[in-house]
């Protein structure tokens, strides 16, 4: 499995540590409230199909990024950085 | 028995060989089999369960029956493949699975027992009693059944890993893959081409088809060559593809020529991981065997195997040869064996229509319905219209049709499709993303067609990148159709074999369906057909055409199994070279690692790190002096410790404050330049990640250090809040843990030491404070922080000056009557301060559980604290820290003990807490432990068990503070 870095161009997946569903960028406010930090923090779908992931370029350029990836295909649709992918939220 | 021809041998090049231990010749460019067939050897094996003697069926890697042993001690390698195993100088091979001889082998008494052995016969047999399974049954079965075996030592020869990038990967070199490698060089892509042979040219080597008008080994030879001679083409032989994963990534095991390999340091195999950006499959097909009544006796071999064996090595597998087949590579045999001056006894066809050009005795419409010869065929029974005929015949060819050698384009949950053209299974389109399939891998059977189909396929795959494939000039071959009359299984008694390997019948198919296993997948577990080295290559569609037959459906219905890679056997040594002792764990090294192991130290793993355990002295015979001692230099001396392992990130930037009082519980902002504070850090559910001080170095510029364990984890999630959770703050972090080394000068004297060492006295620094020194006029750090409880220093320099600095301050220590201490003794000093390790913030305890509640700042946010908030991470209940220490008539204690009411039994329901933490603490003159204890600081001063079940321990221990030596620090202060 490969995985292009945004920062280092396609890199082999040995280089990246596997932190889990993208969710995890999207922190709520500190009173958000129990429910919404227990989906922050816990509740995951486990879709077939499109999926974005949190991965981080450990043995490369350090950074964090947001991987597209299709979970049937194993196919990897993207990668931006972690605060492009912010930016892009409303 | 050799015969006269060029072939593909070098005949003024003798090769001498042992095979059982007795000395044979063969020549340069043979295989094990093709040399043990030109000296007469037929019986190559014995069979898995009946143990019935066998010959070589192949030519190639799928072989089932010729497997052998090479190699003694570590260099032992069983299930060599005979026909694949290159015949090199001195070569030793054994067979394999017998006892005590390949000729006389005792238990194929199993042979005669078949009746009761067939599928399924140990679950129905060895059922009673019950745990004689393990006992008895199995390691019985196991010793009469099986293949070849290791030695049980490791191994000791190299291999090794690598990876390979291209645009295009072609997988096969035979006309299909020289055609499609041409076309890609030519295109100007980067190309890989790889074969499991030793040269290129696939089946035209084992054939005597021109192409371009000339013979087919000689048109794939100077193909190659001028393939070779192109910068932008590399040629892998003796390499196999093995699997095709995501990404268009490949897995290849290299074989290194025998000459290669021996040279000094150089490997026996290579696992490659090849990228390549597209593909194209030309790995040809697999002949399949005829199932009939004692198919397997040696001799008996497929019709492809023969005309290999005739054209390519020169060698005539029998003096008197019958050939059987079902299409016209039965009449192409029989061609080739009258040219090659053989004697043809029989040409059976299966095809009614079929007509006979040659000379020999044909049979059409005719099937082979048994073998004769128990150590080595002797005659074949022909079935026809008119009766049973037998017929004299030392070598029998066979030919089922041909199988497309798909296996690869499984790999990814590709289903293969039923081709009724060809009765055979073809490859999918799109099965792998990127790959494309040529020629016989995809049912094209003809040299033409092959050629045709590896230009096409090159110029698909090379458009998918970009690039324009030159107009392809196709050589003149051989195009005849495929004319085949599907054939799996001759009717009649007696066992026929199905998968040569596992020993698996027609019989033991038909019976799994009887017994209600009709579905594929059922059937191949319940008969383990496929499930040998093989993996079915030679037996699959046949037994799946078999059980559809006795099922009632068609083969297209009853489906196929998954081929899963590796495509043919891997050696685990290969997969995982470089991976194992250092390449699995790198050794880190502290710069006092040569000068502690010069002073007799032990050395312990501390993650990767090696730390020194303590440091003996003459007479001292247990490790407990050594640190008992090691500990008075600190408490009434001056100690020495590297504590380099600890990770130190820089932090720098203008928002570096406001980034740590949000990483950190406490406030970070405020410490003044020239100070160090202790930190907590919590992970984002409220649970404690780590702890370790931070010293503010200048305004925009901290230094936290972070303990051994987590320093990897710590850095990860400082750049995951940073760049994910807080990227407008303005700071970066980069790890010096190997930068700089540093040493714990502690103990009343350390002071002192320090005085007199640092090219300007320490001063009045305070307790946490830290400053810029010099010591022999190199920049250094040094930090006033303990974690011994004693008035203590930290001192730091770059670390090409650690070694030199260790050894100076061990030598001054040993001047005030101290010295260096190591890991032993540094828990001892720690547990009596009741300070924490990661024996504490293991990940289940929160600040409040460690006593550090009031450390999560009311004033800020910060990771991790409204989660802490939950109403379960703090309330009455929970396990909370304590120091123990025995009072009972068992005076030591021991970590992983549960602690438990007096009067209560020590079972999990009445678990109370356990210990953590202990050690033999000489200040006070006993163990000291600490550990979580339910509600354990309204607890002090109770008496409890502690109970340890795994060492079988048990004493009473009395609760108190964790902080068990100067509980108000007047000693660090001062």
């Amino acid at each position: 499995m490969r995985i292009t870095c945004p920062i280092c161009g396609p890199r082999d997946r040995r280089e990246f540590y596997y932190q889990g569903a993208a969710v995890a960028i999207e922190r709520p406010a500190p009173d958000a409230g129990a429910e919404v930090w227990d989906d922050y923090l816990h509740n995951r779908d486990n879709p077939a199909g499109e999926t974005r992931d949190l991965w981080y370029h450990e043995s490369g350029c350090a950074a964090w990024i947001v991987v597209t990836r299709d979970t049937n295909t194993h196919e990897v649709m993207g990668a931006e950085l972690a605060d492009d992918a912010k930016a892009e939220r409303p | 028995m050799r015969i006269a021809g060029k072939g593909l041998i070098d005949r003024a090049r003798p090769v001498g060989f042992r095979f059982d231990g007795h000395r044979y010749e063969g020549f340069a460019g043979d295989t094990l089999a093709s040399a043990l067939l030109a000296n007469g050897i037929r019986v190559m094996g014995r069979s898995f369960k009946y143990h019935r003697p066998r010959g070589v069926l192949s030519a190639g890697s799928e072989e089932p029956n010729a497997l052998v042993t090479t190699g003694l001690g570590p260099a032992q390698e069983p299930n060599v493949r005979a026909t694949t195993l290159e015949l090199h100088e001195g070569l030793m091979a054994r067979s394999q699975n017998r006892w005590p001889s390949l000729g006389w082998d005792a238990l194929a008494v199993n042979d005669l027992f078949a009746p009761f052995l067939g599928a399924g016969f140990y679950y129905k047999t060895f059922m009673w009693p019950r745990r004689f399974w393990e006992r008895v049954y199995e390691p019985v079965i196991r010793r009469a059944a099986g293949l070849g075996a290791l030695s049980g030592e490791a191994v000791t020869q190299k291999y090794e890993r690598a990876w390979a990038h291209c645009d295009l990967l072609v997988i096969g070199a035979g006309p299909a893959g020289l055609m499609a490698a041409r076309t890609a060089a030519e295109a100007g892509a980067d190309v890989i081409l790889v074969d499991e042979d030793t040269v290129c040219g696939g089946r035209l080597n084992a054939e005597r088809l021109e192409v371009d008008g000339r013979p087919g080994a000689e048109w794939a030879a100077a193909m190659a060559a001028d393939l070779a001679a192109r910068p932008n083409v590399r040629i892998m032989t003796r390499t196999t593809v093995t699997g095709a994963y995501d990404g268009g990534v490949y897995g290849a095991l290299e074989r290194l020529a025998h000459d290669v390999a021996m040279r000094p340091g150089a490997p026996l195999e290579c696992f490659w991981r090849i990228n390549a950006r597209a593909a194209v499959l030309a790995a040809g097909a697999l002949e399949r065997p005829v199932a009939f009544a004692n198919n397997d006796r040696p001799g008996v071999m497929t019709a492809g195997a023969v005309r290999a064996y005739l054209n390519r090595w020169r060698v005539a597998p029998g003096r008197n040869v019958a050939v059987f087949g079902n299409t016209d590579d039965a009449h192409r045999t029989a061609a080739d064996l009258v040219a090659a001056g053989v004697h043809v006894s029989a040409l059976i066809d299966a095809r009614p229509h079929a007509r006979c050009d040659l000379d020999v005795p044909f049979y059409a419409g005719a099937q082979v319905c048994n073998a004769q010869g128990r150590h080595g065929l002797e005659a074949i029974s022909i079935a026809r219209a008119s009766g049973i005929e037998k017929v004299q015949a030392d070598c029998l060819a066979m030919s089922g049709g041909w199988n497309p050698t798909l296996h690869l384009t499984c790999h990814m949950n590709g289903r293969p499709a039923w081709n009724p053209d060809i009765a055979a299974f073809v490859p999918r389109d799109g099965a792998i993303p990127g790959m494309v399939t040529a020629g016989a891998c995809r049912g094209d059977f003809s040299t033409r067609a092959c050629l045709e189909g590896g230009a096409r396929a090159a110029a698909q795959a090379l458009e998918t990148l970009g690039l324009k494939a030159p107009e392809a000039d196709i050589p003149k071959a051989e195009d005849s159709a495929y004319d085949i009359a599907p054939l799996w299984a001759v009717p009649g008694k007696g066992r026929a074999w199905l998968d040569f390997q596992n020993d698996v019948t027609v019989k033991d198919v038909k019976q799994a369906a009887v017994e209600n296993f009709r579905s594929v997948e059922h059937m191949k577990r319940y008969t383990t057909q496929g499930m040998a080295t093989d993996q079915g290559k030679n037996s699959n569609v046949a037994a799946l055409a078999v059980l559809a037959d006795a099922t009632g459906r068609g083969i297209p219905e009853t489906g196929t199994t998954t081929f899963r890679p590796p495509y043919s056997p891997v050696a685990i040594a290969a997969m995982g070279a470089g991976a194992q002792g250092k390449g699995f764990a790198p050794e880190r090294f502290t710069t006092s690692h040569a000068a502690s192991v010069a002073r007799g130290a032990p050395m312990i793993e501390a993650g990767l790190w090696y730390r020194p355990s303590y440091f003996p002295k003459p007479g001292e015979t247990h490790w407990r002096q050594s640190c008992d001692r090691e500990v008075g230099y600190v408490r009434g001396a001056v100690g020495i410790a590297d504590v380099s392992t600890l990770g130190k990130i820089d932090i720098q930037g203008r928002d570096a404050g406001a980034f740590l009082d949000y990483v950190y519980t406490n406030t970070f902002s405020t410490l003044k330049v020239g100070r160090v504070r202790y930190g907590l850090m919590l992970r984002e559910d409220g649970f404690v990640m780590d702890d370790g001080t931070c010293a503010r170095l200048g305004e925009e510029h901290y230094l936290m250090t972070t303990t051994t364990a987590a320093a990897g984890q710590v850095m990860r999630h400082l750049e995951f809040v940073h760049q994910c959770l807080a990227p407008k703050m303005d700071v970066r972090f980069i790890s010096v843990t190997e930068q700089w080394a540093q040493f714990a000068v502690a103990g009343p004297k350390s002071r002192a030491l320090l005085d007199d060492l640092l090219d300007a006295p320490v001063g009045d620094m305070p307790f946490m404070g830290c400053g810029e020194v010099t010591v022999g006029g190199v920049a250094a750090r040094l930090f006033r922080i303990s974690f011994s409880g004693e008035h203590a220093y930290e001192l730091a320099v770059p670390a090409r000056y650690g070694d030199a600095l260790f050894r100076e301050l061990a030598a001054r220590a040993e001047g005030l009557g101290g010295g260096p201490y190591g890991m032993e003794a540094l828990n001892v000093l720690r547990i009596e301060k009741g300070f924490i390790t990661h024996a504490e913030i293991h990940g289940r305890v929160t600040a409040d559980d460690i006593g550090m509640g009031r450390m999560i700042s009311a004033k800020k946010d910060c990771i991790g604290k409204t989660m802490a908030a939950r109403p379960g991470l703090s309330e009455p209940g929970r396990e909370q820290l304590v120091g123990l220490k025995p009072v009972g008539a068992v005076k030591e204690l021991t970590a992983g003990a549960h602690l438990f009411e007096q009067d209560a039994q020590a079972v999990s329901a009445n678990d109370l807490g356990y210990l953590t933490s202990v050690g033999f603490s000489p200040t006070f003159g006993r163990f000291l432990g600490l550990g979580f204890l339910r509600d354990g600081r309204e607890r002090h001063g109770e008496v409890l068990r502690a109970v340890d079940h795994l060492r079988q321990t048990e004493t009473l221990v009395e609760v108190q503070d964790p902080v068990q030596f100067d509980a108000d620090g007047g000693r660090t202060r001062d």
